[in-house]
């Protein structure tokens, strides 16, 4: 009997991403097959799903904008995460390891909706101040803010992965009386490329599963951004907007929807992706 | 006059500039290394600070336990806290079993084979699907599909769901951390392997476990958009002092969603009110981290084996 119990729970993640896709997909699929133009959805930059006279339902802008702020957000965290995971990992002592550590688990468990406030109050004036521009939520302010936020997950997955290569890796090369720099930089980079890989792919998923933290801080234009002064809109931040204002079961709470199974699927791929590699790592 | 002693040293332990190069370099990359660390580690310090600070005049027991008056431009957070209380508890009493046992069969009973595989995958998948995409199929499942309407319930059932790979995995971790030695000493003796896990293996991990589920108290207090469609409204006053005050079919005040509400969607909110907000959150949520992290060390310096 419990042990029916238990392998029912056991297989509970299974039913719960079958179920968190069927049922998002149910929802859109009514417009999904009746009605949406698929191709005027992924290739138009015009999203004005409350037009009176033309409704228009194209998320390239949107797309566009989870892009420019998840790429301008990997630019910054990949090299600091990394940075700051061959730091913990290899340049210091238990003592000072243990204490980032436990700082990176604290800078991760801040809500997002916290970040968005910092990014609405603290990174919004700073940026106008220091640009001179007159609106400072935009592009670069939602990569900051979303690298800050990313930079943990990074640098904890970067770290197992270091701590993965073999130690006769370390001592064969430390033998030949290499310094800690060109151990990091010639033989534990090359050896856990991998791991780091599916550290930035976990990293990038993150960034562009991210909600509040972007709705507060890029701005609220919808726009296919030319420079990271220019305010988006992202994927996640569209849903969170306009679902409570769209009358249920109409075709632009369907769209609503429709975008929440693209963002499913690309966060499935990349983790699907980054699980591929971390456990090629394994098997080697 | 020169003596013999001070002749030319032998050089073998002299510095050769390769040496120096290389020192030099190594010096470079420690401390690049290390600035790219601190650059990271300082905002944590730098932004709780000034959120303290900008929060300071308002922080009061009052604060806490006073309803939003005056169009959410006045009075304290006492109805969105206690909204946050209850989801955080209700989401808790769910996804605490399922996730423990889903932990003990991934652990205890699921041999290594394709199945146990796409478990593993399906837990790191439902940890990356986006907070959004939850309360899309919150809406669509709970609100929906089983007509609980926007309630408290299906709130917590959302915020379940999305917490439970946090548990899953962390108490994964506990339990691999007894030593199969226990198991085979307590099957020896003839019991099953429900007993075992029972009597031997869940005693030994309770404290790791209950890491795991501090860690998702955390993460479901400050979860904004799985609550914003499911269950979490943007005004709502209740009897203040009351810790009763709301029905398992209500709808509620959320902490994170009424921060969002007030610092973007109400004009003229007097700048210490979000600021205070903020600050109760994330010290609630860094409070209940910590807590996790100091059981977690206690643990690890009291393990006997």
């Amino acid at each position: 009997m419990i042990e029916l119990v238990i392998r029912l729970c056991g297989i509970s993640a299974i039913l719960f991403v079958f179920g968190i896709f069927f049922f998002v997909f149910r929802e859109g699929a009514g417009f999904l097959f009746g009605g949406l133009n698929l191709r005027e959805f992924l290739t138009s930059p015009e999203w004005y799903p409350t037009s009176e006279r033309h409704v228009r339902y194209g998320v390239l802008a949107l797309i566009a904008g989870t892009a420019s702020v998840t790429v301008l957000a990997m630019l910054l965290a990949v090299p600091f995460g990394i940075g700051a995971a061959i730091f913990v990992s290899e340049f210091c002592g238990n003592r000072l390891r243990e204490t980032l550590k436990i700082t990176i688990e604290l800078l991760a468990a801040i809500p997002s909706v916290v970040w968005g406030f910092i990014g609405l109050t603290v990174m919004n004036p700073i940026i106008m101040e220091v640009f001179h521009v007159p609106i400072g939520l935009n592009v670069l302010n939602g990569g900051i803010i979303l690298a800050l936020m990313s930079v943990p997950i990074i640098v904890s997955i970067g770290e197992d992965a270091l701590k993965a290569v073999p130690d006769s890796y370390r001592e064969a090369a430390l033998a030949l009386g290499v310094t800690r720099w060109q151990l990091v930089y010639r033989v534990l980079l090359p050896a856990a490329k991998n791991g780091l890989l599916a550290a930035v792919l976990l990293g990038v998923g993150r960034a562009v599963g991210e909600t509040m933290a972007v709705l507060m801080a890029t701005g609220h234009s919808v726009n296919i951004p030319t420079s990271v002064m220019d305010s988006v809109r992202t994927l996640t931040a569209t849903i969170a907007a306009e679902l409570g204002e769209a009358p249920a079961h109409s075709p632009h709470y369907q769209v609503l929807f429709i975008i929440g199974v693209l963002l499913f699927t690309i966060t499935f791929v990349i983790n699907l992706t980054a699980d591929l590699i971390v456990r090629g790592v394994r098997g080697r | 006059m020169t003596s013999p002693h001070t002749a030319p040293q032998p050089s073998f332990f002299q510095k050769t500039a390769f040496t120096r190069r290389k020192e030099r370099s190594e010096l470079a990359a420690r401390i690049v290394f290390l600035l790219m660390t601190l650059l990271m580690v300082l905002p944590l310090v730098l932004i709780l600070g000034y959120l303290l600070c900008k929060a300071w005049p308002i922080l009061s027991i009052d604060f806490l336990f006073t309803n939003p008056r005056n169009g959410m431009r006045a009075g304290g957070i006492w109805s969105p806290l206690l909204g946050t209380i209850y989801l955080v508890v209700i989401s808790l009493l769910i996804a605490t079993p399922i996730g423990v046992l889903a932990a003990v069969f991934l652990n205890e009973y699921a041999r290594e084979n394709w199945f146990t595989r796409i478990v593993n995958l399906a837990v790191v998948n439902l940890a990356g699907v986006p907070s959004i995409v939850h309360a899309l199929f919150g809406l669509g499942a709970f609100v929906l599909f089983a007509r609980l309407g926007k309630s408290i319930l299906a709130a917590s059932l959302t915020l379940a769901i999305m917490t439970l790979p946090v548990i899953i995995a962390s108490t994964k971790e506990a339990l691999a951390a007894v030593p199969l030695a226990f198991r085979e000493a307590c099957w020896n003796v003839g019991a099953s392997r429900w007993q075992t896990v029972r009597h031997i293996v869940l005693p030994n991990s309770v404290s790791g476990i209950l890491t795991g589920v501090i860690l998702q108290v955390s993460r479901a207090a400050g979860e904004t958009a799985p609550v914003m469609f499911t269950g979490a409204v943007f005004y709502k006053a209740i009897s203040e002092g009351h810790l009763f005050a709301y029905g398992l079919f209500d709808q509620c005040m959320a902490l994170s969603m009424h921060l969002f509400t007030i610092s973007t969607q109400v004009p003229d909110v007097p700048p210490a009110l979000p600021y205070g907000t903020a600050v109760v959150l994330l010290g609630t949520v860094l409070a209940v981290n910590a807590c996790s992290i100091i059981v977690r060390l206690r643990l690890r310096s009291r393990r006997k084996w």
